[in-house]
């Protein structure tokens, strides 16, 4: 699977653009999150869940990153979706990507994407008493924490 | 599907002005100005012999004798938090010996005198930090280790650091660095040491050594 073969594979969705070589960068609607995920891994062969994280664009809202990889053939796809100002829920991929499971609720910790179809929405580094989301720019880094801050 | 929050949403903090390193003696934890507890059976008896005529002279013996035999086994909890830990492991080890000063790095709070709260404080760990302080035994002293655990260091703006471990617990003596080197660990124990004979029959104790960020 040659970067170029899976940029036309992935331009035949229907709302999706993909381009670039390394890696693959495909901008997804983000109701086609998971069948675009499931489609990398069923056709790609892009087996391998490196990351998923999310940026903040301030008033364009959150968008959420992911990165897979197909390790025989040495392509990297890059899946981004912006979710639009105002948005926090997401499309889970853990049903396609196991592990996508802890990268999820990190970024629910940091940024407050809400991940729908998640299995286990928590928070896993922050305490569970933890109010606001740390990564979000209007988070301010001085949050008073009682009783330690 | 919806899923349900598991914290109750807050409005976004608006920014403000980082507070200056001023504002740590807001939240600084002084010990008791009564000094420590004893029990009232023990302070009558000590009470009771010091206000004997000649004596005082015992007391002052027996506090001498007291002071002598805590400061020459303080026996520090093993409690690592971040990279600090690699050097208070160092300043355990053959090389810097703390063991000739009677300091044996000991896993249990309920044996221990002193804990060396070296690295980062979070604030997920404050908690327990001050729960394996709490349940160590009266006299008890604290080591302040490293930049981060004096005020934060250079995690100091960041959202998830304690600003100074001395806003979880009562801090005896500050050791500046980052990390600090062994040297400067051990310098900061034989403060430490003179800081406990100084340690009075009523509890009074030395002024902590001054914060050095």
């Amino acid at each position: 699977m040659t970067a170029e073969r899976a940029c036309e594979l992935l331009g035949t969705i229907a709302g999706v653009t993909a381009g670039g070589a390394a890696p693959v960068i495909a901008q997804v609607p983000p109701e086609q999150w998971e069948a675009v995920a499931r489609f990398t891994k069923d056709t790609l062969g892009c087996a391998f869940f490196s990351f998923c994280t999310a940026i903040d664009w301030k008033a364009d809202g959150l968008e959420v990153v992911a990165w897979v990889d197909n390790l025989e053939t040495n392509l990297a796809v890059q899946l981004r979706t912006k979710l639009g100002p105002g948005n926090t829920t997401c499309q889970s991929i853990v049903p396609v990507y196991r592990g996508a499971d802890w990268m999820e609720r990190e970024c629910f910790d940091m940024f407050g994407v809400r991940f729908v179809g998640h299995p286990d929405p928590r928070r896993i580094l922050l305490a569970d008493d933890w109010k606001g989301h740390p990564l979000l720019k209007s988070y301010a880094v001085d949050t008073p924490h009682p009783p330690y801050r | 599907m919806e899923i349900k929050t598991p914290v109750p949403e807050v409005p976004a903090p608006v920014w403000k002005n980082i507070k200056d390193l001023q504002e740590w003696q807001e939240h600084h934890q002084r010990r008791p100005e009564t000094g420590d507890k004893h029990s009232a059976f023990f302070e009558q008896v000590t009470e009771g012999i010091h206000n004997f005529p000649g004596g005082f002279a015992l007391t002052t013996v027996a506090d001498g004798f007291f002071n002598w035999a805590r400061k020459s086994s303080v026996w520090p909890v093993s409690f690592g938090l971040a990279c600090c830990a690699i050097e208070m492991m160092a300043t355990f080890a053959s090389r810097f010996d703390v063991e000739r000063l009677g300091m044996v790095p000991w896993a249990s709070p309920r044996h221990s005198d002193l804990m060396i709260v070296s690295g980062t404080v979070t604030i997920k760990m404050a908690p327990m930090l001050k729960r394996i302080y709490d349940q160590m035994p009266d006299p008890k002293w604290a080591v302040s280790m490293g930049s981060c655990a004096n005020s934060g260091g250079p995690f100091r703006n960041g959202y998830h650091v304690v600003k100074g471990v001395d806003r979880v617990i009562p801090v005896d003596v500050y050791v500046p660095g980052c990390p600090p080197p062994p040297e400067s660990l051990l310098n900061g124990l034989l403060l430490l040491q003179d800081q406990i004979s100084h340690f009075r029959r009523t509890g009074q104790r030395a002024e902590p050594s001054p914060k050095v960020d």
